[in-house]
């Protein structure tokens, strides 16, 4: 398989007045052109994952690995600025909750534009013409009259299609989507995922979708990694993930009710301290 | 009739922004007409005879009633009121005891003065407490916000008398770069013309760099001052609002764009702290302008703060009151127009 991503053995810590905290611990894994789920609970490094891919872990949180390979070269030998032009550019992130991560007293506009000129050696009105553009690819009528509209002006659907329109329009080929439909309602977080994915795949992009939701991501994606206390335990196919073998991901599997199969009691998840001294299995392929 | 019927034709068509006004100077008549009402009643409870104040103890009764009725202090408290309500509309404080002048001619005198000086503190604060809180806040733990936070301590719990003193030793006394007290020279006192009261900008007016020299270099020590004193708490303030915003979502996405720090900082986080900046900043002004009594009498400076003080130690009520007023006037008028700053800086509040 093509490989946009190739990760080895990633650790992002964080050293505290206790002592220091691995947030992620030794993972591995690669991303093709396909659709990569990432499942966890809460704390479970996910989205540190995510993060530490773009090099977005402030100070004094520390990215540490083997080597993290985007198109054959290690991000983490980039400097500052090399690396600004891989953010956006080339890989891309779509947040959780629109509401805060546009910039409330920026108008719409003027943030999807820079996303693009910060890349593009564009007039205004050509961005203008390519946002206005990118809007209608994520189904927004009336793209004239978002661009000039303020965040708070939107709803949380419309909202992130925006994002999602402002993270794909420098056209990266890695988008990292950390839990993009988790503050929305249920009625449009398919709508969502659906513009998404339509885009991801016309593009030929790799997706790392990360999400606390099994039964989504087992739809959505191709692949899946589950993630316990900052290491992966274990790596399955998406349509594969109801016939999982960890204990974790069945014990996650046996907690969430099921319509097809009502039960009177669900099951608890009943954690094993082994879980999390296992080594990495490892993502890549 | 007529007045209610035009307004209610006008509800339907009224642009919003006339609407807006009107409630905008609605809401200043109000609050001034509290503050008028607030500043008569003490004028009246205040255990000062006003009569006797100005004929002075050994006036005859005669002379004591004729001047009792000159004042309308016969009429009922309301009309006495009205009266002053008046008086005040065209601008008539009454006269000064102290020099028999009216209020209004004195305070139009010394509050150039305080404006002046206010104003050159509150720019020297904004151009370096607000860099100084950004920096601070973007380095935080580093030695500058260590320096930051020193200097607003020191700015914090330093009197500003001794801070005052030592700087007309230092500056003035000693290394002999600043003028001393007062706002220009012996030799440059009126040499230009008075047009808005502030030498510096009458200098300028005139073209006489003599005198803007002068002037500069008997406001910059004071100006300063306040200055070092606005900076202490509008820095520590920026830091904090910026502290609040840099770990907002919305800068993860600039930064994800691609953006440099710099523009993360200043094009993103900077501009959504302007509103609270300008309250901050409003009120550091406001407190300046109401007189820095103590920074006045040291740099004796003929400002509204010592004025108002000189005028209550010798009970001249009426320039007590007078100054008074256009000291709260000055604060309703910041607040409105930090109001509508707010509405230009945050699309939210509009």
């Amino acid at each position: 398989m093509d490989k946009l991503l190739d990760i080895e053995n990633l650790w992002v810590r964080f050293p505290t007045r206790q002592g220091v905290f691995d947030a992620v611990r030794g993972v591995s894994f690669s991303l093709g052109r396909e659709r990569l789920g990432i499942v966890g609970e809460s704390g479970s490094g996910k989205s540190m994952t995510g993060r530490a891919i773009l090099r977005l872990i402030r100070p004094p949180g520390i990215v540490e690995a083997d080597h993290i390979n985007l198109g054959g070269v290690d991000l983490l030998k980039k400097t500052d600025k090399q690396m600004r032009a891989v953010r956006g550019q080339r890989i891309s992130m779509v947040m959780q909750d629109p509401k805060f991560s546009l910039n409330p007293v920026t108008t719409i506009g003027d943030q999807i534009m820079e996303a693009y000129r910060l890349h593009n050696k564009v007039s205004k009105s050509g961005a203008y013409a390519k946002a206005v553009e990118m809007l209608n690819a994520v189904s927004i009528r009336d793209a004239d009259r978002v661009m000039r509209a303020y965040p708070h002006e939107m709803s949380g659907g419309m909202g992130q299609r925006i994002m999602i329109a402002m993270m794909l329009i420098p056209n990266p080929e890695i988008l990292i989507a950390d839990e993009p439909t988790s503050a929305l309602d249920v009625s449009v977080q398919r709508q969502v995922l659906d513009i998404m994915d339509a885009l991801v795949k016309e593009r030929g992009m790799g997706l790392i979708f990360i999400s606390h939701d099994l039964n989504l991501v087992a739809d959505f994606c191709d692949r899946v990694l589950i993630m316990y206390a900052g290491r992966i335990v274990e790596v399955c196919a998406a349509d594969k993930l109801h016939e999982a073998q960890h204990p974790y991901t069945r014990g996650l599997l046996n907690s969430l009710p099921r319509l097809d199969a009502p039960r009177a009691r669900l099951e608890v998840l009943r954690r094993d301290p082994a879980w999390s001294e296992t080594p990495s299995v490892s993502g890549r392929v | 009739m007529a007045l209610t019927d035009n307004k209610g034709e006008g509800r339907a068509s009224l642009p919003p922004w006339i609407k807006t006004t009107l409630l905008t100077i609605g809401s200043i008549a109000v609050t001034m007409l509290g503050l008028l009402f607030i500043t008569f009643i003490i004028g009246r409870v205040m255990p000062i005879d006003p009569v006797l104040a100005i004929v002075g103890e050994r006036a005859s009764q005669s002379t004591y009633d004729a001047v009792f009725l000159e004042l309308g202090l016969d009429k009922p408290l309301i009309v006495q009121f009205l009266y002053y309500l008046w008086d005040v509309l065209h601008l008539d404080f009454g006269t000064s005891l102290l020099n028999a002048r009216p209020v209004s001619e004195d305070i139009a005198r010394v509050f150039p003065a305080t404006l002046e000086l206010a104003t050159l503190g509150i720019i020297i604060g904004i151009l370096l407490g607000v860099p100084l809180g950004v920096v601070a806040a973007v380095r935080k733990g580093s030695w500058i916000d260590q320096i930051a936070r020193v200097l607003a301590l020191v700015g914090y719990s330093m009197p500003i008398f001794w801070l005052g003193l030592m700087g007309l030793l230092i500056f003035y006394g000693i290394l002999g770069w600043v003028g001393g007290p007062g706002r220009v020279g012996i030799f440059y006192v009126d040499v230009v013309p008075s047009v808005t009261g502030l030498i510096l900008v009458d200098a300028l007016l005139d073209g006489n760099w003599d005198v803007f020299k002068d002037a500069f270099s008997h406001i910059i020590l004071p100006a300063s001052l306040l200055g070092y004193f606005s900076l202490a708490y509008i820095s520590r303030m920026t830091r904090s609002f910026m502290l609040e915003q840099l770990s907002a979502e919305y800068v993860t996405t600039a930064r994800v764009k691609g953006m440099s720090e710099w523009d993360v900082v200043w094009k993103h986080a900077f501009k959504n702290i302007r509103v609270q900046l300008i309250t901050v900043i409003a009120l550091s002004y406001a407190n300046l302008l109401e007189g820095s009594v103590l920074t006045e009498i040291i740099f004796s400076w003929p400002g509204i703060g010592s004025y108002i003080t000189t005028a209550l130690l010798s009970a001249d009520m009426n320039a007590v009151l007078g100054g008074t007023v256009v000291v709260g006037l000055i604060f309703i008028l910041l607040n409105i127009f930090s109001d509508l700053l707010y509405r230009v800086f945050d699309p939210r509040a509009r």
